[in-house]
């Protein structure tokens, strides 16, 4: 299981929990297993089979360049980071 | 340190060096072709009006005149297509109008027309033939005046991103984020000390000193070929193909060499314009910007206003930390408030904080990425505060800093834990550093120190390493060179191979010819193209292996390799002796790698300054200044040095003088390098360095990337200085003369301030 | 267009001629016309001294010459610096002391430099850096090259002692 941290403006969607723990070995299947404890969840995370523009994953400490099929292993962390790519914001009007 | 290793960490001169110092190196601005045109950009006179006509007839009809083309000639952006051209991801309507304005200009300096001639001085009287018929518009220049209800609205249809949600608002605020960790108020409601500001400071510009320039070629098969000075020669590529339609195969961009960009060369503005001229004139184009055209029409640094809040106990532990951030992103979303906010609170393990962060649009330039972009800006704020908190706690601010300082696990407000860390080994070689302890040596004299954090960043990078037959190779690599990374580079491969630095001859090669290469930026380079050089040589050392146990009839395992000399049951041959004979074996060694690597580490930075400040005047002197950054593993040390000196001065620079200084209807009035002053070799002390070294555990060498964090801490470190000297709390950049006598007037004339 | 001047001047030792435009800059003329692309631009204004060469000895922003001044005058650019084939000693100290990040100022630096080593053997820090205060560097913070002016002045006064 990795451990998940969920950021602060989609807590809404986890009864407040700052982390909750998902199964899958890379983000897109901890993305899926997410969505199905916390219906809503997978939505605002993922749009058309990619990371949204504004959200960034970080396995382990470390931004991923390649999203959601970066591997995720049992006991990692992983965080949804907002509004950060590149080193520059994402941004979509 | 260094000591099992022969080459990484010795001081070889540059594989650049004698085409530098000659003259011979070709720059982009250096480049010329047989028929060549040469371009002049028009710019908008207004900070922000509506565009009503265009009239080109006047120019087209000069004498001498080729082409002329206007945002009609560009195709149209689709709506709401987002590209990554290695900045992260922004709508291509955005790109496409600050190449060229449509509808409406958002700066004065905003591009709006181009003009190819047969000199570049009839291209610039062309150009001030075209009519353009604007209505002017109200202008919204500071972040503050932009976000309050009823401000000139830049983009009618951008919709403020409030806490991740799309709203229906129309503002020009792209986006407000936050990042919690703990309680704050609860943290607060805990502290005994608690010390708060508000903090301004000015746009400033990157200022290397090479313009940017550009040379396109829309060749009579339809292929684009464009010869620049950039720090991307793969982003000139996707964004040229962007903007201009065309899929990227179509386009080769030849990266020439480049005179500085420090973050301000990723962006295209000149390329696409260059090709479309070309396009129309079947001749190759070439466009240089004058220096006015670098401060009004590219890349500054966001202007920003930050609140920030720290609590603390009485024994010096940090226990809840504020931070309100608003940055300007110029003409278009993307102010790097990001960064900024991720930085504000990195050094200290704090366990209460949140930050929020606002990306606002106003009417100056469209920024750039600026050395540490984001992370100066927001250091100021917080290390001038962890100098009051210093003073009313009594304690040293190093050891303040100390008690405090991320470690190996430390989690940042935004997310993720720190992976190991040199921040508490900067801050205990500032502490033992002979400059930390030395008498100030006269009156009006005072010390200041901060620290500093930036990531760093890993993206792809690819190199092959070919063997030549007199025992040395050549690596190829598409990292543009800005300040002797083909060497730090070619270092790691040489030592790989057990070679000398000289025996790897390293070239920077057209997009064509290697495989895609992210920017020269993010302190990448050393740690990113210095790993696919190591793999790359590991490739080579597999096949010699193989060669040599052909040569020998041994098996390939039995193959050892040591220091660059291949052994196996009594064979022994230096790389030399077998690269002389891999002719006879089954013909060329070619190694290659590409990365995409994790492990990134990031970099701390310390700053100690020695400032006088002359009561009378305001003017504040640097008279000895210290820089202090782990390296993670200097690669090449002096090379390392001269990224500290020279982030060190830009930060001064920025702390102390540069502004863009505005008038009231949005036209920079210091657009000249004398009006905008840089610090020249007469304003300055020798700037002294120390390199720490923390191995980045990850990376084969243990590089981190040392290009940008020195540039954070010097601001806050000279405001705390300038306390220490004058008495006065610096609450905004610049704090040059006149700020600093106000400053000390109104101390003056108000006891309790 | 304008007509153009006929021009004979000295450049790097060698007799050269060129045609320019009144207007044009010493620079424009050197980098354009001539194929001496070594002296940069980076402002055109005097203020950046990328652009440094000297002129009867004198040192100029050759941005804010014109052409047609370079007349029987005997001008000196970065190309003409190294000694043949052998790196002048300020050439081999900037190298040595990586005193250039990027290289853009380097020629002007270099220019600069060597007239005042030529009029000062032994100038301290302070009239080094005084000298130097009309070339721009921003990558290095100028600390490296002082140090390459002090050590190339060294070597020179000891190869002429």
């Amino acid at each position: 299981m990795a451990q998940v941290y969920i950021p602060g403006l989609l807590r809404e969607l986890t009864g407040g929990r700052e982390t909750v723990e998902a199964e899958g070995s890379t983000v897109r299947q901890v993305v899926e297993s997410l969505g199905r404890v916390y219906p809503g969840l997978a939505e605002r995370l993922v749009e058309q089979g990619r990371l949204r523009p504004n959200i960034s994953v970080a396995v382990d400490g470390e931004i991923s360049s390649i999203g959601l099929l970066e591997e995720v292993a049992a006991g990692s962390e992983v965080h949804f980071i907002t509004a950060i790519k590149g080193g520059r914001c994402a941004r979509r009007s | 340190m260094s000591t099992q290793y022969t080459v990484v960490g010795t001081r070889p001169v540059r594989h650049d060096g004698a085409d530098k110092v000659t003259g011979r190196a070709i720059y982009g601005g250096d480049f010329t072709a047989a028929g060549l045109l040469h371009g002049f950009i028009l710019r908008s006179p207004h900070a922000h009006a509506a565009i009503k006509r265009i009239d080109v007839s006047k120019a087209t009809a000069y004498p001498g005149v080729k082409a002329v083309v206007t945002a009609d000639d560009m195709p149209p952006a689709p709506g709401d297509k987002i590209v990554d051209l290695g900045e992260g991801e922004t709508p291509l309507s955005y790109v496409r109008g600050n190449v060229l304005a449509s509808g409406k200009v958002l700066y004065k300096g905003h591009a709006v027309a181009a003009v190819a001639a047969v000199n570049p001085h009839v291209a610039e009287e062309a150009a001030r033939l075209i009519e353009i018929d604007y209505e002017v518009l109200p202008c919204t220049l500071t972040a503050p005046d932009a976000m309050r209800d009823g401000a000139p609205i830049l983009h009618a249809d951008l919709r403020m991103k409030e806490l991740g949600q799309k709203t229906d608002r129309v503002s020009n605020i792209s986006d407000h984020f936050r990042h919690v960790m703990g309680d704050a108020e609860k943290g607060f409601a805990e502290a005994e000390v608690v010390v708060e500001g508000e903090f301004n400071t000015s746009t400033v510009h990157q200022g290397y000193i090479e313009p940017h320039n550009a040379t396109a070629l829309w060749n009579n098969d339809g292929r684009i070929h464009v010869w620049c000075s950039t720090q991307g020669s793969f982003v000139v590529r996707d964004a040229t193909a962007c903007v201009l339609d065309q899929p990227v195969s179509q386009v080769k961009v030849t990266p020439l060499e480049i005179g500085g960009g420090f973050g301000g060369k990723i962006p295209v503005y000149l390329e696409p314009v260059a090709a479309l001229l070309s396009k129309k004139t079947g001749r190759p184009v070439r466009i240089l910007m004058s220096r006015q055209d670098v401060f009004e029409g590219t890349g500054p640094t966001p202007g920003s206003h930050l609140k920030v809040k720290i609590g603390a106990r009485r024994d010096g532990k940090i226990v809840a930390a504020q931070a309100w951030l608003a940055y300007e992103a110029g003409a278009y979303p993307g102010a790097m408030v990001g960064p900024g906010a991720m930085c504000v609170f990195a050094a200290y393990d704090i366990a209460n904080v949140v930050i929020d962060g606002y990306d606002v649009v106003v009417n100056k330039p469209s920024t750039a990425a600026y050395r540490a972009p984001g992370a100066t800006n927001a250091a100021f704020a917080t290390e001038t505060l962890m100098d009051e908190l210093a003073a009313k706690l009594g304690m040293d601010p190093i050891e303040l800093r100390l008690a405090n300082a991320a470690k190996e696990g430390t989690r940042r407000a935004d997310g993720p834990k720190f992976r190991k860390i040199g921040c508490v080994e900067v801050l205990q070689a500032m502490k033992n550093h002979p400059h930390y302890s030395a008498p100030l040596g006269g009156p009006n004299r005072g010390r200041g120190v901060a620290i500093g954090f930036w990531f760093n960043v890993g993206l792809p990078s690819s190199c092959t390493i070919s063997v030549n037959a007199d025992g040395t190779v050549n690596l190829v690599e598409g990292s543009t060179d800005i300040g002797g990374t083909r060497t730090s580079v070619a270092m790691q491969a040489a030592e790989v191979l057990g070679l000398r630095a000289e025996e790897v001859l390293p070239t920077v090669v057209d997009t064509d010819s290697v495989g895609f290469t992210g920017v020269t930026g993010g302190s990448r380079t050393t740690f990113a193209t210095g790993w696919a050089a190591h793999d790359a040589a590991q490739d080579v050392v597999r096949q010699m292996k193989e060669r040599a146990a052909k040569l020998w009839e041994a098996a390939p395992e039995s193959v050892t390799c040591e220091r660059g000399v291949y052994q196996s049951n009594g064979h022994s041959a230096t790389f030399r002796e077998l690269a002389a004979r891999i002719g006879e074996t089954s013909g060329p060694v070619v190694g290659r790698a590409a990365v995409n690597p994790r492990g990134v580490g990031g970099s701390f930075a310390g700053a100690i300054a020695d400032v006088e400040v002359d009561p009378e005047t305001g003017k504040t002197t640097v008279v000895r200044f210290t820089s202090v950054q782990d390296a993670g593993r200097a690669i090449h040390p002096s090379y390392v040095e001269g990224q500290m000196q020279g982030g060190s001065v830009q930060g001064i620079g920025w702390a102390l003088n540069e502004e863009y200084f505005m008038n009231g209807s949005g036209a920079m009035v210091n657009s000249s390098l004398l009006d905008y002053r840089m610090p020249t070799a007469l304003d300055l002390p020798m700037i002294d360095t120390q390199i720490v070294e923390v191995p980045n555990p990850a990376h084969p060498f243990g590089v981190r990337g040392v290009g940008e964090a020195n540039i954070v801490p010097p601001p806050a470190a000279l405001a705390n200085a300038i306390h220490a000297a004058a008495g006065v709390r610096m609450r905004r950049l610049p704090m040059n003369p006149p700020a600093v006598m106000e400053a000390i007037w109104r101390k003056s004339t108000s006891p309790d301030s | 267009m304008q007509s153009k001047v006929h021009v004979q001047t000295t450049i790097n030792g060698e007799p050269r001629e060129f045609l320019c435009e009144p207007r044009q800059s010493l620079l424009e003329c050197l980098r354009d016309t001539l194929g001496l692309t070594g002296t940069k631009e980076g402002c055109n204004d005097g203020n950046c001294g990328a652009c440094t060469v000297t002129m009867d000895g004198r040192v100029v922003t050759s941005c804010l010459v014109l052409g047609v001044e370079a007349a029987g005058a005997e001008v000196t650019t970065v190309e003409g610096i190294a000694r043949g084939s052998a790196l002048h000693p300020l050439q081999r100290a900037f190298l040595e002391n990586a005193a250039l990040q990027c290289g853009i100022c380097t020629p002007g630096f270099l220019v600069a430099a060597n007239a005042l080593l030529e009029a000062e053997p032994d100038p301290d820090e302070q009239r080094i850096r005084l000298w130097l205060a009309n070339n721009l560097c921003r990558c290095t913070g100028y600390d490296k090259i002082i140090r390459a002016v002090q050590q190339a002045a060294r070597e020179m006064r000891g190869a002429n002692a």
